[in-house]
């Protein structure tokens, strides 16, 4: 993140939830619908504090499940609302069935998943099974690597939902970022407010009922319109093909998002997708997500005093995938390693692993990709742990050897 | 409850309107004699307002939105199974927070001044939806829900739900040589939502369909969650004739198997012939006149299984006698 002129801010101790918490005061949500989960809590009681002391005009809908926070919220946006939700692991998994439902209507809400280990055994600590897990649903997914960008991607990804037509999912790591005080830069209401505006409602032509007129694409008396239809063989493919070019159209949206909002706050995440660091003349690099890079990004510096040449690269979005983007940036180093926070039982290797190489396999020189398992169930990942991953990087040379998923940090 | 005049149906008018605006156009995919039709019809009549309708999964939606057609005149949503409450829920609080902030006060093509109709069956009441229903009444969600209840999951070929009748014979409930259609009675839906404290209840049978009108209205008006248990024959489900789906609906209410009343705030009013039947109890016909008319209760007439007959009447008359206490009779 590099920070640019921008007006002025006030500086707030907030942990990650609130961080959250404080994007969604300010964005002109008009419905939250949420379900309390630890490490995920934070979020929905700083709400509701907001609410009970007038701070905020929202209905938050305090629901008895996960499953109907997201069915609330996609009630809520279809009948007009900006609406949000929050959750974790368990919670997640609960809504995964409403997950899909909500991106194949093309609904744009906006939720934080605060990333918590799936059960069994039941962990309350941080690791990607969660949202990874969820990646196959059709949401767009914002990847945080701290409070502050917790707080922005929140305030965006409400744009970006609402411009794509399509739901919008902004992870933070449990605990780590969660519950971990940081200095956050907070906008002043009313820039936010400007910003995001307030929920808008796209029009559309419906022929076959209301002729040329172009109608609000909502639940609304005056121009009736159905959602959620039955939809057999005759149309159903033809529906998930567009599903998946709207998510491809979602990447210049997400591009344009990001730069109107570092003209406001001075916080700019080029490019966007995935931000290198120290790689320009690196051999070898180490992709990961979210908090762990900052560690990552700390053991480059003191690698690059030893002399060694590596970097690192941070993905934020994973969905959509920046698969030209990794071919671009990685297939001119020697070697790269990928981390990965959650496991793709059966898989060889963890779901970031098995996309970025993918990407790779195409690119006419092909680096040889290696992946690092780590962090299950909040496990830590220390500095020499990652600096031990560097050398085994730099030693490869290049070379695709065996094996190539390794666990860091386990017992052997 | 906030029922100012009770609102009376005028069937000339009624017969009006609903030649010109119809809910739900005709060519949907109905069965002939499906009683679900007929309700959702009696529904929008007796509406107050324009609605937006939310639907769960099940034959209602299957058979009125088959891509690229829908037969729906009003707002409609369908989303899952489990969770019509929890998305009327969304749709009634969006709705709320948009009026009161004037959100689309300058846009003539937007009204935000309706009532919020969610429409289940009773798979998706008495079982996989009862959670977020619940959620829904404790919140004190300004929504009309209305249970159409066929008795079994009619849409995924006539298996068993908890709604299901002592007896009856369904694809998960056979008629064994050990055991003979579905061992267990229905789950008590109506003391159940009534038990959340809303403040209107009501049982209906389409075929008094004034009755029926007036009792969605009362539901429109509540001032607060309301429940309409309403009775919904399936001819194809209940190997019925589709001409006798009337006279079925009627015969549930004079044998007591399914009486017409009312919960409002917690007080119970019997209605329409249950009234009439609680006075005189020698117009409370025998179950059997019911049952004759349904293949799945066939298997009951067989002289060996007359227990089955027997049980079913003990458990109809038990349940009338609570009724009947609960109205103070």
């Amino acid at each position: 993140m590099t920070v640019q002129k921008s007006v002025s801010q006030t500086m707030m101790a907030l942990n990650g939830d609130e961080a959250v918490a404080w994007a969604v005061k300010q964005s002109n949500v008009d419905v939250v619908a949420a379900y309390p989960i630890t490490p995920q809590t934070i979020i929905v009681e700083r709400i509701s504090e907001f609410v009970h002391n007038g701070e905020v005009d929202l209905e938050f809908i305090k629901v008895e499940s996960e499953h109907s926070a997201l069915s609330a919220s996609w009630g809520a946006a279809l009948a007009g609302a900006r609406a949000f939700t929050a959750t974790a692991a368990n919670g997640l998994a609960l809504m995964w069935e409403i997950l899909y439902i909500t991106a194949s209507t093309r609904t744009p809400v906006v939720m934080a998943v605060v990333n918590r280990a799936l059960s069994a055994p039941i962990n309350i600590h941080n690791d990607h099974s969660d949202s990874m897990g969820a990646r196959d649903s059709g949401w767009i997914q914002l990847y945080s690597e701290d409070a502050q960008e917790a707080y922005d991607n929140t305030i965006m990804a409400f744009r970006i939902a609402e411009e794509a037509m399509l739901p919008v999912m902004v992870t933070l790591d449990g605990f780590t970022i969660s519950h971990t005080l940081q200095n956050v830069s907070v906008l002043p209401d009313e820039v936010v407010s400007s910003f995001v505006g307030v929920r808008k409602i796209p029009r559309v032509k419906l022929p076959s009922i209301h002729g040329d007129k172009e109608v609000p694409l909502m639940l609304n008396p005056k121009y009736p319109v159905t959602f959620g239809p039955l939809d057999l063989f005759d149309y159903y493919f033809e529906h998930k093909v567009q599903q998946n070019e709207a998510m491809k159209a979602s990447v210049p949206i997400i591009e344009r998002v990001h730069r109107e909002f570092a003209e406001i706050s001075g916080r700019s995440y080029e490019p966007v997708h995935m931000i290198p660091y120290r790689t320009e003349d690196a051999d070898v690099v180490l992709l990961g997500l979210s908090s762990t890079m900052s560690v990552v990004r700390k053991v480059v510096d003191e690698l690059r005093e030893e002399g060694k040449k590596v970097g690192a690269v941070r993905l934020r979005v994973f969905r959509p995938f920046p698969a030209d983007m990794i071919r671009r940036e990685l297939s001119g180093f020697s070697t790269v390693g990928v981390l990965d926070r959650s496991l793709s039982f059966g898989a060889e290797g963890g779901p970031v692993f098995v996309e970025v190489r993918s990407a790779l396999y195409s690119s006419s020189s092909k680096p040889a990709v290696y992946n690092y398992v780590y962090g299950l169930g909040g496990r830590d990942l220390p500095p020499k742990l990652i600096k031990k991953a560097f050398n085994e990087l730099l030693e490869a040379r290049g070379e695709p050897g065996r094996p190539v998923v390794k666990y860091l940090g386990v017992r052997e | 409850m906030v029922a100012t005049a009770v609102w009376r149906p005028d069937i000339k008018e009624l017969a009006r309107v609903e030649g010109r605006e119809r809910p739900v156009e005709s060519g949907h995919r109905l069965c002939a004699g499906c009683g679900a039709g007929i309700i959702i019809r009696q529904i929008a009549m007796a509406a107050r307002k324009p609605l937006v309708w939310v639907n769960a999964t099940g034959c209602v939606e299957v058979a009125t939105t088959i891509f690229p057609y829908t037969s729906w005149n009003v707002p409609w949503a369908h989303n899952a199974f489990e969770n019509a409450a929890a998305v009327g829920s969304g749709v009634e609080a969006a709705r709320k927070k948009l009026a009161r902030s004037n959100r689309f006060s300058d846009d003539p093509d937007v009204e935000l001044d309706y009532d919020v109709i969610v429409l289940g069956g009773d798979g998706g009441t008495y079982d996989i939806g009862l959670q977020s229903i619940s959620g829904a009444f404790e919140r004190r969600h300004k929504i009309l829900y209305v249970l159409y209840d066929n008795e079994a999951y009619m849409n995924t070929g006539i298996q068993r739900s908890g709604g299901t009748p002592f007896g009856a014979r369904t694809t998960t409930t056979p008629v064994g040589k050990v055991i003979k259609g579905k061992p267990l009675f229905k789950k008590p839906i109506m003391d159940i939502m009534v038990a959340h404290g809303i403040p209107y209840a009501a049982t209906v049978s389409p075929a008094y369909w004034n009755d029926a009108l007036v009792k969605f209205r009362r539901g429109f008006e509540a001032d607060g969650p309301a429940f309409i248990h309403a009775f919904s024959t399936c001819p194809l489900g209940w190997g019925s004739a589709p001409e006798d789906t009337v006279k079925i609906m009627k015969l549930a209410v004079e044998t007591c198997v399914f009486p017409l009343y009312e919960v409002v705030d917690g007080e119970y009013r019997l209605t329409g012939p249950s009234v009439s039947i609680a006075k005189n109890p020698d117009r409370k016909k025998p179950v059997e006149e019911y049952l004759k008319l349904q293949g799945r209760f066939r298997h009951m007439f067989k002289p060996e299984n007359k227990w089955m007959i027997d049980k079913f009447q003990e458990w109809v008359d038990k349940q009338w006698e609570v009724l009947l206490k609960r109205a103070g009779y």
